[in-house]
């Protein structure tokens, strides 16, 4: 019995948060990949691109509370998400047009486009703060829980409660589509393809007769759909608040260049090695201790590698040692 | 200009402000305008730099080090050790797996002993005390020999980094030494035996004479006397006069005092300004040019690329350090907390950017100009929102709503400026002048 307790306890404080953040930050991650592989340039205003989706998001969902639209048990978000993706990409659009395809066909060096992003980043950031304003939102309407803590020890007669948040089932079956549709498009499809030859040799590309400009605004659609259902799944698990989006990309950033970067399947999985590695290391043992090994045996401290407040340093550490030893990620991306 | 729209209280401050973000730019602009080296990782360098002003200037507290020196000091002892071991292995075996595992062995397994050893004299630290100190404080020296500290700690911090990172492409660079500005900035918030952490560390000494003391001394009082006594001779009554007087005073007292910081910190940067000018044009400078416009053939003619680089990541970030301590100095508190990459990362390579790369002036003028807009961004702001919406009744709510995000409008400033800058003069207001003698 105390072991099936342990068991559900690391299910219900480590497993099942660290697969919901990992989606997260998966989705932003392969964002990230896409537009390094096919655009070639670290975009820094990623937390903001996608905190500019959510914000969409958030407008719509007011709008349809107002109206009395609403979905029942699921959050009405869902229903504002199309909208607020098509917002995003006409958002993505202007910017490529104004500011990115200028530095695009001077062929610019791309340190130069990470510094013209940071230009993006700023810009971003004061839109969406002038807008939506720099507090906390919560968006989230609907059935919060699908199993409650409570709920789950009376059925189950356990001691430790599994809580499933409605959020986090939401937001690993979406990411779980939207990643198979994605890599469907791109294996698959020849639009996708012909990104891929992009991606992998411009020149080459170019002369088998594809169109940039149709892979540059293809890549900016599926960018914008990754970045704002990233960027509302994230919000509607936590909460939407500008700043922390900002601080958001850099755990993306690690993911994205753990898992390859260029390589879309390694963003995905470079995710959950980021959130994996950052609840595993930062999570007190005690409890879990105190349930397998017999009572003489039990552990006095925390049994806490990191504290929490390390969290994002984990992630960052880990990328370091990446970049040391492997630097082209751990699936095989751009070589650096 | 501020100075008569304002107050000159203000117009100090922001100046003191600028010449500090000068340093700093100053410091990015060697690596970049110099190197072509992208550093994200100046918020980490402030940081240290400000540590360092804590941990000169604050007076050791005793019952802390009696508390938990020892512990923490066996610690400091054994991360020497493991260090030795490591360089040991790197130097005595050859390169195979068994190495690699073995040293990452060595260091898990230092970093727990470290944990088990360190815990109890940390916990001890920080209960002496925990609202006033619950650290261990600093040597209780003059804060200005803290510039100089700020610049060693930046400075091997830059070592260990660029040791690391320095291999790295441009972009990949930059990420990198933003990720790991972001671990030493959690380092130092979380840490709180030897910074406070988050519970900031405040009443800092200070290089220049307080307010109060000044107010008491009786040959400033005669200076604002003498100064004013124009508007003073003015006023008939003599109670009122007094008055008036200790007014002036104790505004005076605040404009001497930051007077003597801006005195402080203009020495700094004309040192600075003299040492990078001599060093663009020496054959140093052209050198550097030189591998950063080319770096195969600098290499080719025999100049060692990866040692100059780091040599200048850590000149570079020397300096980023002395704008850190210098900007303690001048607040006169630690707040760990306020470091945060988008005013002490992002907003420097605006600067650097705008300034005009690889031109000290430009640097200046860089720092000058983006801090000044930085500052005054909302009331300018304000003043475009009124008149444009000059025919909107005040109740509007767009209009309300406009009014109360003012102080956003800097990041749109800032972001608007510098695309314009990347994009119609992209070596920046001041370019880089090159010299063929």
């Amino acid at each position: 019995m105390d072991f099936v307790n342990a068991i559900i306890l690391l299910l219900n404080y480590i497993f099942i948060p660290a697969l919901t953040y990992g989606s997260q930050l998966a989705l932003g991650a392969i964002f990230v990949t896409l537009i390094y592989g096919i655009l070639r340039f670290a975009n820094f205003a990623t937390g903001d691109m996608m905190s500019f989706g959510t914000m969409m998001t958030i407008l719509f969902t007011w709008y349809f509370q107002s109206l009395g639209v609403s979905l029942g048990v699921l959050p009405t978000a869902l229903l504002a998400i199309p909208f607020g993706i098509i917002f995003m990409i006409l958002y993505m659009l202007l910017i490529d047009k104004f500011v990115f395809k200028y530095y695009r066909h001077q062929k610019s060096p791309p340190v130069q486009f990470a510094m013209v992003s940071i230009g993006v980043m700023f810009v971003t950031q004061a839109v969406v703060r002038i807008i939506i304003g720099p507090g906390d939102r919560r968006f989230f309407d609907g059935e919060k829980f699908i199993i409650k803590a409570r709920e789950f020890k009376e059925m189950t007669g356990l001691n430790e409660g599994l809580a499933l948040k409605s959020t986090q089932v939401l937001t690993i079956f979406v990411t779980i589509v939207l990643v198979s549709l994605l890599f469907w498009f791109l294996n698959k499809t020849k639009t996708g393809k012909s990104m891929k030859a992009y991606s992998d040799n411009e020149d080459l590309a170019l002369l088998s007769g594809i169109d940039p400009k149709k892979i540059v605004l293809v890549t900016w659609v599926i960018a914008g759909i990754l970045a704002t259902i990233g960027g509302a799944l994230y919000g509607l698990d936590k909460s939407f608040k500008p700043f922390t989006y900002f601080n958001n990309m850099l755990p993306i950033f690690a993911a994205a260049i753990v898992g390859g970067i260029g390589n879309p399947f390694g963003a995905f999985l470079g995710g959950y090695v980021i959130a994996f590695s950052e609840i595993l290391l930062t999570y007190a043992y005690k409890k879990f201790f105190m349930y397998i090994l017999p009572e003489s045996m039990e552990p006095n401290s925390l049994v806490q590698l990191l504290s929490t407040d390390y969290k994002f340093a984990v992630s960052f550490s880990i990328l370091v040692i990446v970049l040391i030893y492997r630097p082209s990620g751990i699936f095989k991306g751009k070589v650096l | 200009m501020v100075g008569i729209f304002q107050s000159w209280n203000i117009a100090l401050s922001i100046f003191n402000l600028c010449l500090i973000s000068a340093v700093m730019t100053m410091g990015a602009n060697i690596q970049w305008g110099y190197a072509g080296l992208i550093n994200f990782g100046i918020m980490g360098y402030t940081a240290l730099g400000g540590l360092a002003a804590v941990l000169i200037s604050v007076d050791p507290v005793q019952e802390a080090w009696s508390a938990g020196g020892f512990d923490i000091l066996m610690s400091l002892w054994l991360i020497v050790v493991m260090v030795l071991v490591i360089r040991f292995i790197l130097k005595r075996f050859k390169k195979s797996k068994i190495r690699t595992y073995s040293i990452a062995a060595i260091i898990i397994s230092g970093i727990l002993l470290i944990r088990f050893s360190a815990e109890p004299g940390i916990e001890a630290i920080e209960a002496v005390d925990p609202a006033k100190t619950g650290f261990l404080g600093g040597f209780g020296l003059p804060i200005i020999f803290s510039w100089i500290v700020g610049a060693l700690f930046a400075g091997g911090l830059a070592f260990i980094v660029g040791k690391v990172a320095l291999g790295l492409r441009a972009d990949y660079l930059a990420i990198a030494t933003l990720l790991i500005s972001e671990i030493v900035i959690a380092i130092i918030k979380h840490e709180d035996w030897l910074t406070r952490g988050v519970k900031n560390v405040i009443g800092l000494k200070r290089p220049a004479p307080y307010e109060v003391d000044l107010q008491t001394t009786d040959w400033f009082i005669e200076l604002v006397e003498k100064f004013n006594s124009g508007k003073l001779g003015l006023i008939e009554n003599l109670a009122d006069r007094q008055a008036a007087l200790n007014q002036l005073v104790i505004e005076g007292s605040s404009v001497f005092v930051k007077l003597c910081y801006s005195g402080l910190f203009l020495i700094v940067v004309i040192i600075l300004l003299i040492l990078t000018q001599k060093a663009l044009y020496s054959p140093w400078g052209r050198m550097m040019r030189a591998i950063r416009d080319n770096e195969e053939a600098a290499n080719a003619m025999g100049k060692n690329v990866v040692k100059q680089h780091l040599l200048i990541f850590i000149l570079g970030s020397a300096i980023v350090g002395i704008a850190g301590a210098m900007l303690v100095t001048q607040d006169g508190l630690f707040t760990p907390g306020s470091y945060r990459p988008m005013r002490y990362t992002f907003l420097i390579w605006v600067m650097v950017i705008v300034g005009g790369s690889g031109n000290n002036f430009g640097a200046i003028l860089g720092g000058f100009v983006v801090w000044f807009l930085w500052i005054e961004a909302a009331p300018i702001s304000l003043f475009l929102i009124n008149f444009f919406t000059a025919g909107i009744p005040e109740t509007n709510a767009l209009k309300a709503h406009l009014i109360e995000s003012v102080p956003y409008f800097r990041f749109l400033m800032m972001g608007l400026g510098l695309l314009f800058i990347m994009r119609y003069r992209p070596k920046g207001i001041l370019p880089e002048k090159i010299e063929i003698k």
